[in-house]
């Protein structure tokens, strides 16, 4: 079907644009840019702020471009005195009720509200507070820093909290002056049922919400010589590292990295792109002996915190359905505190593992009982996310487009494709079919890439006759799109056999741990695409591709852990999950 | 936020959980079903305590959140249940210049609650309002029908120790 045009001027100049596009949208096309505050599109659209106005002829008051569609001959002006006006003085209210600590904020030069003093040119703020404007610090949960003082209450963290992961568990409370961003009741977050994604923390404008900084602890660890530093990223932190250096989206830093993971003092260097390719040979035997010997399916990956403690507060009819691999994170962990601490004849507590991750639950996930390993150790120590170690780079005086590229230490940081491509959605499932599809066929018949289940859709699916039995499979990123498929799987409308489930849209790529991105960039750009892109040019330029092939892999099977599955893979690699209560009271 | 966490046990009956879920029913999958699902819950109720807000958003199928931001945007929802004697502070202008404030604070103090709230035992709640129309007793304070004019903050304790 064709697609109905409009042509409309924009401070004069003519565009021409599809129906339904917003003036903000068509503005840009046209070369201008709209300032806006509270718009993150495809999340938040509600036209709230008012930062975004401009004036239509005709119309009888400003409105906010960010809403409002286009139509034929409309004429619009983007920088008239009255818009300029209106928008200086939104800002200027907005900014009276602000705390503005820019030096020692969080957010500090990455703020949009800062970015936006600047665009419009405030100066002076000329009217008083109605706010004492003190720190209101809500750090209960173990991801996660919210300061309602430096909150707009643009609602970006609530839209993406209710509507693109369908938790929910922050919303406007009050009215009025009293209005401020909290949970019900104000319970602590620690309180409640929040999957600890960390979406809003990305989704924010302002140093209202930020991780939990770990740094401290991490360097604590490094200084003191008692203690066997180990580190390693997960697969997506290589192709979104360098976006906290200027560099362009979907660049893969991952030799830079490395290097500077050791400029940094880490004793080894190792890579949780190879506790990938365990979680593979663990999830792929798990896989195909539930298939083959009537075990419960569909069979659904467990890599995801955020999914975790979703289903065990909203799914816990899905319990057995999940996979009981832990995260690669877990694995990688699990194995320096026995096989690496064994080899190499260090006590298990003397080793200290920092995992950098893409995402903040894996702050939560590491805090985990169950995760425990039976020499009593944690497997994790601290996880931080791609933000801190930018920080941590920057705070060192590293220069990190100077940095010779280097390389994983060899024992736990050879990988494959198949681990690359963990971090984006879809990544899990095809690394999965490359070992579980070969061992069925065998290794001529088998394909090595399965573009059904690749791309930024929100729900993928895909089937695959293997002999005597179709193989159908479902990937979904984003809780909204998991709660989507899981409503299917239980009315029968949609039957899988394996399923790949993340909590973040588009999955780590897109994790609540990644560089931040201004709202004027995420709104015209598809970061996650372009991050995703970066992974499978890495994967495709590998020479070994499926997870069995990892040579480190087997070696270590059969030195140390014997057949995937087996007894002693289990008791440090898998656990199991309980039903966790959604509310506190009842 | 003294309006959003009673501490008043929750005692619901069957009878007036049976009642909400008629209310949900009615009220499922249609827009704008929060308010008179609330509404309705206040009437049964008599107050929405978080227990009450949970039942409307499993109910619902909404999140918590939304419901309580609901509850605790409109000034005609109450999170605490009204006491056995029910103190009304009169802030009209009247009272007001005559000293109210005075007078409200000496019941906070007293019975260590603001406005808005109970005390654990269930016996006092405390509301502020806006004239009663005695305002040649200014300043006045109601306790159940009992009114109490031309106050000073001293007098506030002995009246309150009557009530048993």
């Amino acid at each position: 079907m064709e697609q109905k045009m409009v042509t409309l001027r924009i401070n004069d100049i003519p565009v021409t644009v599809p129906a339904g596009t917003t003036v903000l949208e068509a503005a840009r096309s046209a070369g201008f840019n709209i300032p806006s505050l509270c718009y993150l599109k495809g999340v938040n659209e509600i036209g709230a702020c008012r930062i975004c106005v401009v004036e239509v002829k005709g119309a009888k008051s400003l409105v906010a471009s960010c809403v409002y569609p286009v139509s034929e001959g409309m004429e619009v002006y983007t920088n008239t005195e009255k818009v300029r006006k209106s928008r200086r003085l939104t800002l200027e209210l907005i900014l009276s009720n602000h705390r503005m600590d820019c030096l020692t904020c969080s957010r500090n030069s990455h703020c949009e509200l800062r970015q936006l003093a600047s665009d419009l040119g405030i100066d002076a703020v000329r009217y008083a507070g109605g706010d004492d404007l003190l720190p209101r610090i809500e750090d209960s949960a173990p991801h996660l820093v919210r300061d309602n003082s430096k909150c707009v209450l643009c609602r970006r963290c609530t839209a993406v909290c209710r509507q693109t992961q369908e938790v929910g568990v922050i919303g406007p409370n009050d009215r009025g002056f009293d209005t401020h961003i909290g949970c019900a009741f104000d319970r602590d977050l620690a309180e409640v049922d929040c999957v600890s994604c960390g979406q809003c923390i990305v989704a924010c404008p302002t140093g209202a919400l930020s991780e939990k900084d770990d740094t401290g602890k991490v360097l604590a660890a490094l200084a003191d010589p008692t203690k066997h530093v180990v580190v390693g990223p997960a697969p997506s932190v290589r192709v979104t590292l360098g976006e906290c250096f200027g560099m362009p989206i979907g660049t893969n830093v991952e030799g830079k990295m490395v290097t500077a993971l050791r400029r940094l003092g880490f004793d080894k260097v190792f890579d949780v792109d190879n506790a990938a390719d365990f979680t593979i040979l663990e999830e792929g035997t798990e896989f195909l002996d539930r298939l083959q010997n009537g075990g419960t399916l569909p069979l659904i990956t467990s890599c995801s915190p955020g999914w975790i403690r979703y289903m065990e507060q909203h799914a816990p009819d899905m319990i057995h359905n999940v996979s009981s691999c832990k995260s690669p994170q877990q694995m990688f962990g699990s194995l320096v505190k026995t096989y690496y601490a064994e080899k190499m004849g260090i006590e298990p507590q003397d080793i200290f593992v920092v995992s950098i991750m893409p995402c903040t639950a894996k702050k939560y996930e590491v805090l985990r009982e169950e995760q425990r390993l039976p020499n009593g150790c944690m497997p994790v120590d601290v996880s931080l996310t791609t933000r801190e170690l930018g920080r941590m780079i920057t705070q060192a005086g590293l220069l990190f487009d100077h940095l010779p590229d280097g390389e994983f230490d060899e024992m736990l940081g050879v990988s494959t494709g198949a681990a690359v491509i963990f971090g984006a959605t879809g990544g899990v499932m095809e690394a999965a079919l490359r070992t579980v599809v070969e061992k069925v066929v065998g290794a001529e018949m088998a394909p090595l890439e399965y573009h059904e289940v690749r791309g930024m859709d929100g729900v993928k699916e895909a089937s695959y006759d293997l002999p005597g039995k179709t193989v159908r499979v479902c990937v979904a990123s984003g809780l909204h799109n998991v709660k989507l498929v899981l409503d299917g799987v239980r009315s029968g409308t949609m039957q899988y056999d394996f399923i790949e489930f993340m909590a973040c849209p588009g999955g780590c790529i897109n994790g609540g741990g990644q560089p931040l991105q201004h709202a004027d960039v995420r709104n015209f750009t598809d970061i996650k695409a372009l991050r995703a892109a970066a992974l499978y040019k890495q994967d495709e330029g590998m020479t070994l591709r499926r997870s069995h092939q990892n040579p480190m892999v087997n070696a270590i099977y059969q030195e140390y852990l014997g057949e995937p599955g087996g007894h002693k893979a289990h008791s440090l690699l898998h656990c199991s999950y309980i039903k966790q209560k959604k509310y506190r009271v009842n | 936020m003294p309006n959003c966490k009673t501490v008043v046990p929750f005692r619901g009956t069957p009878e007036q959980q049976a009642r909400l879920t008629q209310v949900i029913e009615a009220h499922k999958g249609q827009p704008g079903a929060t308010m008179p699902v609330l509404q309705a819950a206040q009437e049964i109720y008599g107050y929405l305590p978080e227990e009450v807000q949970i039942m409307v958003a499993e109910g619902l199928d909404i999140p918590l959140s939304e419901v309580y931001g609901v509850a605790s945007f409109y000034a005609q929802f109450t999170m605490n249940p009204k006491g056995k004697y029910q103190i009304s502070v009169c802030l009209g202008t009247a009272c007001y210049v005559k000293g109210a404030a005075a007078i409200l604070n000496a019941v906070e103090q007293k019975l260590g609650i603001a406005p808005g709230s109970i005390t654990p035992d269930g016996k006092f709640s405390l509301d502020s309002c806006r004239c009663v129309g005695a305002c040649g007793l200014a300043p006045v304070m109601m306790i159940n029908n009992d009114v109490y004019g031309r106050l000073t903050p001293d007098q506030v304790g002995p009246i309150l120790d009557m009530y048993k």
